[in-house]
């Protein structure tokens, strides 16, 4: 697979979205709805096609800055495919989930979406220590501006919030980088930043847990895990339909993705030694965020606390340090990104129609608008991890990875699933059962636009959540690299 | 003297020739833009006789002066600098002032002093260069004659600056007493140099941190930045600045002065103070103008990693390498960010300080506001700007020479900054503002388009920063001859 194309198609298409606003009013959501679909049908057949047990679906090798060893090196294997292709799919949710929410500078939004997703792309490749922060860092501006821009009523303060919490986290990043490619400098004489070069880096071991905080801080404010974690509900909260769609959905991901990729890759000694305080962050988010979802009163804080929760799992299972654990976190980031972004876009359409996010505003929505219940419950219910579903797969297998290593914070993580039940459960009570509301005289359902894209997630959860095999194979070759299995 | 030292000269020689030209010029037929062509002819001149200077190798002449690949790179900047000003400063001054020769006269004097400074290796070369610039420079801070902002701001600079200047020539004379020389590789520290040794070269660094703006010297900035009419605001944050900093750098190198660990310390400490409380202190300030002077303190602290670096290696190779680096991409997004205000100052009485006037930037003029918003992520060191390579590099010195306080506090102000510079960058996405202020009709298109080339300049270095490495890594081969 050509990954520079895919991301210069992106980037391409984001610049054509943005002119193209002179011609028609909506021609940008239509250039980035086809952009994004060809794009998904694009990773979709690099994925199907490529022949059995293929390890490696793309490596791409371009001199860039040769001064500092720095080169364009982008590779694809298992895990980056997965999640290469949730990108692109959730790219087509973002533009029509939002197809009708922004009238305003239509070109200027699409060109965001389309190029925080190509930043996204080349986050999820990168296999050069400073591309990957390059990149880290391009896929934070759109967003900034997506949010700032179109964002609800404070989203000056949310925009800054997300903007200085990633930021101040990547320059940590950037000083361990750093301090890696000097170390790797100091006992071998060669300045480099390709990941697979300093993988075999000679690093003193005090000096090799540092670095491991540095890159683990980054990950876990972008996860995020408490006690990280404050910008997220601003920053979910505030942005527009497809902003949230796409930070749940695929910008949490990242971070799950680099402390597998990179924290645990890079320093797989040190991340052992600081594995059980590392699971112990995870159970705290499990917990605390499922509390803080259920003191919500807003729709859409309610769900950025549950992801919270959710991304929990994630920590706990990666560094369980087993077969299990890492691909429960695995399974766990590709179906929280399907139930997440239909919750987000569920929040976002009733926003529209009611212009409230407050529960207490709702009720009894289900008699107005009874496939946007059936909707809602299908995604709450699978948040919570019912067995059949994506959810539940991912994470029970982290539970379970976790069992093996440590039993009390297991314990304490499995108390989580109740609480998810709790929360998700009062989420439909109080929005769509109960007294209807008067002031609600109607309310429009969602339309042929709206289910087509809820019924793919929900295609995509059920099958993740009956046969995970596939995605469990996908990051065989992964875990092998990693030590985890023989 | 022979035809190589003449074309290795040949730069000095045309702006000077350039400068009569004006005066000339000037004293016969009174025309604003005859004065502006005259002027960007011999600037773009002196571009072109660059090269040749360069290739007909390093010259020092005569213990005065040195031009080296690193003095001819920095005068490239400096005349970038004077002719984004004088372009951009045209229109400007239509509306602002009665008589506008001089302005460009004094530009291009400046311009040469800090031409000198940039070459000079002995106290006299050092001493003229700067008070060519300073001298300049007052002039041109008071220079519309309305408004007694500027007169105040230049009757500021003009104290404060002149008692850093004699406090220089103190250290000098000092200097001069115990090592018994001007030239710089030759006023090294002795076992026989004591006190007064000491003492006179802690008087020039006194000196040439007050006109660095460093913290605790840098008081007189936000009033003067405020007070200038806006291009000189911007001739005066890149040029005199960049002029002083490679003379120190030259200075520091050659005198091998920070062998000694007191001196270390003390640039040390200036420069994390900088950094801090140039940051800290740029929270507050609702006027872009007097931002800007305090980011323009912080950035200048981040430049002086590169100049502590120098005392933990034994070649300079990379510390210059850095700072050379950092102070182009300081040029480009400080002229673009200044370029940009006096665009928008063009056409009205007072200059668009407030952030007010930039609210719903976006919306108007998208283009201007798309600059200002390069400029302003490029200060603030995010990916796809020169300002992250270069901010990349003073890492990348910190990291090698383990300084790591210098380092940590490189961060606390990268991260502090970020809050600022994304101000300006909501303040123009905002909608119109309630209460709309003043707003010029005249667009300054010339100046509108200068800004925009540069801000594209901006991102094509830094998403591909190899040949601007390429030249600098090659011009430092011949520095100090």
């Amino acid at each position: 697979m050509n990954v520079i194309a895919l991301i210069s198609f992106l980037l391409a298409a984001g610049v054509l979205a943005w002119v193209s606003e002179r011609m028609h009013r909506n021609a940008p959501r239509w250039v980035s709805l086809v952009a994004f679909v060809v794009a998904t049908i694009w990773t979709g057949l690099e994925w199907v096609g490529a022949p059995a047990g293929t390890e490696e679906y793309a490596r791409q090798f371009v001199s860039w800055i040769p001064r500092f060893g720095i080169n364009v090196h982008l590779v694809v294997d298992g895990l980056s495919m997965m999640l290469l292709v949730l990108t692109a799919f959730l790219g087509v949710i973002a533009v029509v989930s939002s197809w009708n929410e922004t009238e305003h500078s239509q070109g200027f939004f699409q060109f965001n979406i389309l190029w925080v997703m190509a930043g996204v792309v080349g986050v999820f490749s990168a296999y050069d220590l400073f591309l990957f922060f390059f990149f880290w860092e391009v896929m934070l501006i759109p967003m900034y501006f997506l949010i700032a821009i179109w964002g609800h009523e404070k989203k000056a303060y949310a925009a800054m919030k997300f903007f200085l919490f990633t930021q101040i986290s990547g320059l940590l990043m950037l000083l361990a980088i750093l301090a890696l490619v000097y170390a790797n400098y100091a006992s071998s004489g060669v300045i480099t930043f390709d990941y697979e070069q300093l993988l075999g880096a000679n690093i003193d071991s005090t000096i090799s847990f540092w670095l491991m905080l540095g890159f683990f801080v980054a990950f876990i404010t972008k996860l995020p895990s408490f006690p990280v974690h404050t910008w997220l509900p601003d920053a979910h909260t505030q942005a527009p339909t497809a902003g949230s769609v796409i930070l749940a959905g695929i910008l949490l991901k990242t971070g799950g993705y680099g402390v597998i990729r990179f924290a645990v890759g890079l320093f797989p000694d040190a991340s052992r030694d600081f594995a059980t305080w590392a699971m112990l962050l995870g159970m705290i988010s499990i917990l605390y965020g499922g509390y803080m979802a259920y003191s919500q009163t807003d729709f859409k804080r309610l769900v950025a606390y549950s992801s919270i929760a959710h991304m929990g799992f994630i920590l706990l299972g990666v560094y369980a340090f087993n077969e299990a654990g890492m691909q429960g976190a695995i399974v766990t980031m590709i179906a929280h990104g399907f139930s997440t972004a239909a919750l987000f876009m569920m929040a976002g359409a009733i926003q529209q129609r009611l212009h409230t996010r407050e529960m207490s505003n709702m009720g009894g929505l289900w008699i107005r608008a009874p496939r946007m219940g059936v909707m809602t419950l299908f995604f709450v219910v699978a948040s919570v991890g019912m067995p059949g579903l994506g959810n539940f797969v991912g994470e029970f297998l982290a539970l379970l990875g976790a069992f093996k290593v440590h039993v009390p914070i297991t314990i304490g993580a499995a108390v989580g699933i109740v609480v998810a039940a709790v929360y998700g459960l009062s989420l439909m009570q109080r929005a769509f059962q109960g007294v209807p509301n008067p002031d609600v005289s109607s309310m429009e359902d969602f339309g042929i636009r709206e289910m087509s894209v809820m019924v793919l997630m929900m295609v995509g959860l059920i099958f993740i959540g009956i046969y995970p095999q596939p995605v469990l194979d996908m990051s065989v070759p992964l875990l092998e690299q990693l030590g985890v299995i023989e | 003297m022979t035809s190589e030292v003449v074309v290795t000269l040949m730069p000095y020689f045309v702006l000077t020739a350039g400068l009569l030209v004006l005066l000339l010029t000037t004293a016969f037929l009174r025309s604003h833009l005859v004065a502006l062509i005259v002027t960007l002819i011999s600037l773009l001149a002196v571009l072109y006789v660059t090269p040749a200077s360069i290739e007909s190798g390093p010259q020092t002449l005569s213990d005065l002066i040195v031009i080296d690949g690193v003095a001819l790179f920095f005068n490239v900047l400096f005349i970038l600098a004077a002719i984004v000003t004088t372009v951009t400063g045209y229109r400007y001054l239509e509306s602002r002032s009665r008589s506008y020769e001089e302005f460009y006269i004094l530009v291009v004097t400046s311009t040469l002093g800090a031409m000198t400074m940039a070459a000079a290796e002995h106290f006299a070369s050092f001493i003229l260069g700067l008070e060519i610039l300073s001298i300049s420079l007052y002039a041109l801070i008071a220079y519309p004659e309305r408004g007694r902002a500027s007169l105040e701001a230049a009757t500021k600079y003009l104290i404060l600056s002149g008692v850093a200047s004699t406090t220089i020539l103190f250290g000098m004379a000092l200097v001069y007493v115990s090592t018994g020389s001007m030239t710089f590789s030759e006023t090294l520290a002795s076992d026989s140099s004591g006190t007064i040794y000491a003492l006179g070269q802690s008087m020039i660094l006194l000196g040439l941190a007050f006109k660095l703006s460093l913290v605790p010297f840098h008081m007189w900035t936000p009033d003067v930045y405020e007070g200038a009419p806006s291009p000189i605001t911007g001739f005066v944050a890149t040029i005199s600045k960049g002029a002083v900093f490679v003379l120190l750098l030259r200075y520091a190198i050659e005198t091998q002065w920070l062998s000694n660990a007191s001196v270390t310390w003390a640039i040390g400490l200036i420069a994390i103070a900088s950094m801090v409380i140039g940051n800290l202190l740029a929270l507050l300030q609702e006027d872009i103008k007097r931002l800007l002077a305090y980011s323009s303190i912080a950035h200048v602290g981040y430049l002086l990693v590169a100049l502590v670096f120098v005392s933990t290696s034994d070649s300079a190779g990379f510390a210059l390498e850095s700072a050379m680096f950092y102070v182009s991409g300081y040029f480009l997004m400080t002229l673009v960010a200044f370029g940009v205000v006096t665009v928008m100052s063009t056409g009205v009485d007072e200059d668009a300080g407030s952030l007010r006037h930039y609210e719903g930037l976006y919306w108007r003029r998208p283009m201007l506001a798309a600059a200002l918003t390069i400029a302003a992520l490029s200060l603030a060191g995010i990916p796809l700007t020169v300002g992250f390579i270069a901010k990349f590099y003073l890492f990348a010195v910190g990291v090698s020479g383990a300084l790591w306080t210098l380092i940590w506090a490189l961060i606390l102000g990268s991260a502090i900054g970020i809050y600022y510079y994304l101000r300006i960058v909501i303040s123009m996405i905002k909608r119109e503002a309630e209460k709309p202020v003043e707003r010029s009709q005249d667009l300054n298109a010339v100046g509108t388009v200068t800004v925009v080339l540069l801000g594209v300049s901006i991102v094509i270095l830094g998403i591909y920063p190899t040949p601007l490495i390429a030249v600098v890594q090659q011009l430092i081969q011949s520095f100090g001859a």
